[in-house]
This record gives C-alpha cells, structure tokens and sequence, in this order.
C-alpha cells in the first residue's frame, strides 16, 4: 500500500497493524525538544511552524548530511518519550505518527479518539532510511541541531502499523 | 618506558569512532545471516533481511549504521610503563572523539546538563573509565552506545537469597519490559556481584565481554545459556514483532560482594553492535 501526502483520515481506516506501507510526499521530523516546544505554542495559542493537519510526524534526529549525499542516517527513536506531549499534537490533527516501540494507553486512546494510527520504522536502519529521503529542509528550531523540525521529502518511505484504528496493536497480538 | 605520541594516539581515536559507526563488524554480519536463517516469522524475517541490507549500506556509503551514533565510551587499560608523548591521554582521547565525530558526519548527541540540555555540539564528553596496569601495554576497548537501549537497563540491590533464580527473573522482567523499545535483536549484559557503581560498569563490560580477558566459569557459562535460550522464548523477535530472536547474546560478569549484598545490573544494547579493541 503507498500512501502519499497530504493524508486524508479516511484512508486510515482499512490498514492494519503488522501491514508494511509505503509513504511518498512530505513529513516532518520532531523528537524531545520540539515536541516540548511545539506542545508549548499549542498551549499559548500560537502559530505553528507547519500545518499539523493531516501530517505525518516522524521522530527522528538525522546524522549530519556528508557532502554529495541527501541526508545522513535518519532511523527512528524511541516513541514513548514523546508521550506526554502526543494527545495536544494529535487534537492539532496529525494524522501518521512515526516511531519506534510501544505508546502508552493514554496515547492509544488519542490516537482512536483521533482517528490517527501510530506506525513504526525499523530502528537502527537510518542508512536505509536515508536512501528513501529525496530532500530535506530546517522548518523550526534550527539551534537544536538534531533535535530541529526539519521537512522531509520522501519516496516509498517504509513503514509498519504499529496501533490501527480498530485498536489492535502488533507489538501486543503477533 | 614505551612512548607513544599523542598525534597518533588521537588519529587512532579518531579512525576508530567512525569505523565502528560505519562499518559493520563480521561479527555483526553473521548474526544478522544466522537470525534471518532460524526465523519463520514472515515479517521478522524481512525485518532482519533490512537490517542486514542498512548495515551493507552505510558500509559503502561510509555513512552511519544508526543516526545514533552514541556516547564514546572508552575502557582503558594504562600500563604504568607507558609515557604519552606529547599531552595528556584524557586530552587524546576527547582530540580524537572531536575529530572523529565531526570529519566522519557522525551525530553529536551529548547535552551539557541533563536540565537545560544544551548541545556541545562536539559529542564530548566520553565517558571513561581507566585501570592501571603492570607493564607496558596500553589496551583501549571503544563503543559507540546509543540511548534508545541505554534508557531500556536496570539495577537491582538484590539480597543473598534472591540467588540465581532471583538473577535470572530480574533480567528476564527487564527485557519484558524493554520490549520493542530498545532495537531488538538485543545484546544483554549482566554485571552480578561489586557495589552499587562497580555492578554497572560490570554490566556494561559485560557487553564486550569478548574484549576482556574473562577466565570461563561453569556457572556463568549455564547461566547465560539458560538465559538466552529464555529470552528467546518470549517472542519478542526483531523490532518487537515477533519471532525467534529477541536476542543475541548474554553476557554475564560476576566480582566479589558484600556479605549482606547481591547487586545486579542490566545494561541493554541494540542489535547493532559497535566496539572495537585497539592494543598499543
């Protein structure tokens, strides 16, 4: 299955957790620092850097980019870090969020309340990873360095359903 | 007296943090090939064929295996006949982790205060730990170990009677625990025995136990095979969908304790396994 950007909720509904799907088009990488301060304008009401709805948010903090290559190994971190900050992302309208590992049920519960699903990529495969990245760009928090909302355009980026809308999750029930 | 020049001694630093981050050991390789050989688990099994293909990758590429690219973590061995010439080693070591961090792309993942969080932006400081030793050999182990395995161990002042079936529970209940969380297929390292500090760095050594000069116990020996073959059967599997390998390998270190003590240590590492020995 290849979805592409911006996502309409609806497509959601027919995957399942344990299907590998692909995504082409944008997505936004955002790991501890930036969802503290992304939580942060949310909460004052403030502008966001980019439009949450209907994004895909992939936590991850590249390597840096080695001169004649796109980007540097760009595999996913741990999600649960990023916990407390999930249920204000996904009321915002964030449509994929991208990890690795097990969410907590508070954040199970967002995603179903949301109509959101919760996918993983293989964790230490940022080579890989990096392979399917056609371009990226610093959207906010550039002084984080790693830890920088950057844009990322991608290609049948790799990914599988980890928490589906029907509530199954794959780290539970394989 | 043994003189090393410090310029060799940060060049040598230096090469090494990037080759572990870059270029999979054969080690690596053929536990990548067995795993994906003993698993049925159709996804598991491509799961590891991608982990295997990452790794050929960032070899060629001479990119990182993981963007976490770690803490340096340095166990050194200091002869007391050896005389670095030229500087101080503490100062070789952070010249060449610098050095290497930066002119290999390699991620800068340490922050100056665990509050404010404020990159160095050099990867520095490593963390190292020095032993003395008779003579003029100069024996340096270096890991690249990342956090998403770090922040998935645990240590236990255990008592007396806890024993070994109270060891074996306590790794167990912490790789249940980890799950997916920590990149499995995992490398377990139990440190068993010293004090509240030494039982973790015991865990840790545990971790490239190949590396030290281990004189083999029986017990330990069982224990980590019972262990392995354990953990094995919780179906964890790669990436935590399931499957045969949840883990490598086990790892355990024991020293002398206290009488009233039994502390044990966890230290977890990914499937991607980094160190290297360098002997002067």
């Amino acid at each position: 299955m290849l979805l592409r950007t911006p996502i309409d909720k609806k497509v959601l509904k027919d995957l399942k957790a344990g299907e590998q799907i692909h995504i082409t088009g944008t997505i936004y990488t955002a790991r501890d620092s930036a969802h503290k301060l992304l939580t942060q304008l949310i909460k004052e009401g403030r502008k966001l850097p980019f439009e949450l709805k209907g994004s895909i948010i992939y936590y991850a903090g590249p390597a840096p980019t080695k001169p004649g290559e796109v980007v540097g190994s760009i595999g996913p971190t741990t999600s649960y870090r990023m916990d407390p900050y999930t249920p204000d992302i996904l009321n915002e309208g964030a449509a994929i969020l991208i990890g690795k590992g097990s969410r907590s049920d508070f954040v199970k519960a967002s995603l179903l309340q949301n109509n959101a699903i919760y996918c993983a990529a293989l964790g230490g495969a940022g080579a890989l990873l990096a392979s399917k990245v056609k371009n990226i760009s610093v959207v906010a928090f550039a002084e984080l360095g790693p830890e920088a909302i950057y844009k990322l355009e991608v290609e049948e980026f790799p990914v599988i359903v980890v928490n589906d809308l029907e509530g199954n999750d794959i780290y539970e029930n394989h | 007296m043994k003189k090393i020049k410090f310029e060799d001694l940060v060049k040598v630093i230096r090469d090494s943090v990037i080759e572990i981050n870059c270029v999979p050991s054969p080690e690596l390789i053929s536990k990548y090939n067995q795993s994906i050989e003993n698993e049925d688990n159709i996804l598991s099994k491509q799961v590891l064929l991608s982990l295997k293909e990452n790794a050929l990758i960032a070899k060629e590429r001479m990119i990182p295996i993981c963007q976490d690219t770690g803490t340096a973590v340095f166990f050194i061995e200091y002869g007391t006949e050896i005389n670095i010439d030229g500087g101080f080693i503490y100062d070789a070591i952070y010249e060449g982790v610098r050095l290497g961090y930066q002119e290999g792309y390699l991620r800068k993942s340490i922050v100056d205060n665990p509050l404010n969080r404020k990159n160095t932006g050099n990867n520095l400081p490593p963390i190292i730990h020095t032993k003395l030793i008779e003579g003029e050999n100069l024996n340096i182990v270096v890991l690249a170990k990342g956090a998403g395995s770090e922040n998935m161990s645990s240590l236990k002042m255990m008592t007396p009677s806890d024993g070994i079936e109270g060891i074996k529970n306590f790794v167990l209940e912490t790789v249940v625990k980890a799950g997916p969380n920590p990149c499995p297929p995992i490398t377990v390292g139990v440190g068993v025995g010293s004090n509240f500090e030494g039982v973790a760095l015991l865990a840790k050594k545990a971790l490239v136990k190949d590396l030290f000069e281990t004189v083999e116990d029986d017990l330990i020996m069982e224990i980590e095979a019972d262990l392995k073959m354990k953990l094995n059967e919780l179906n964890i599997g790669p990436q935590g969908f399931g499957g045969k390998t949840s883990v490598f390998d086990v790892a355990v270190m024991m020293e002398p304790c206290h009488i009233a003590s039994m502390p044990v240590a966890v230290n977890i590492n990914c499937h991607v396994i980094r160190h290297k020995k360098i002997i002067f």
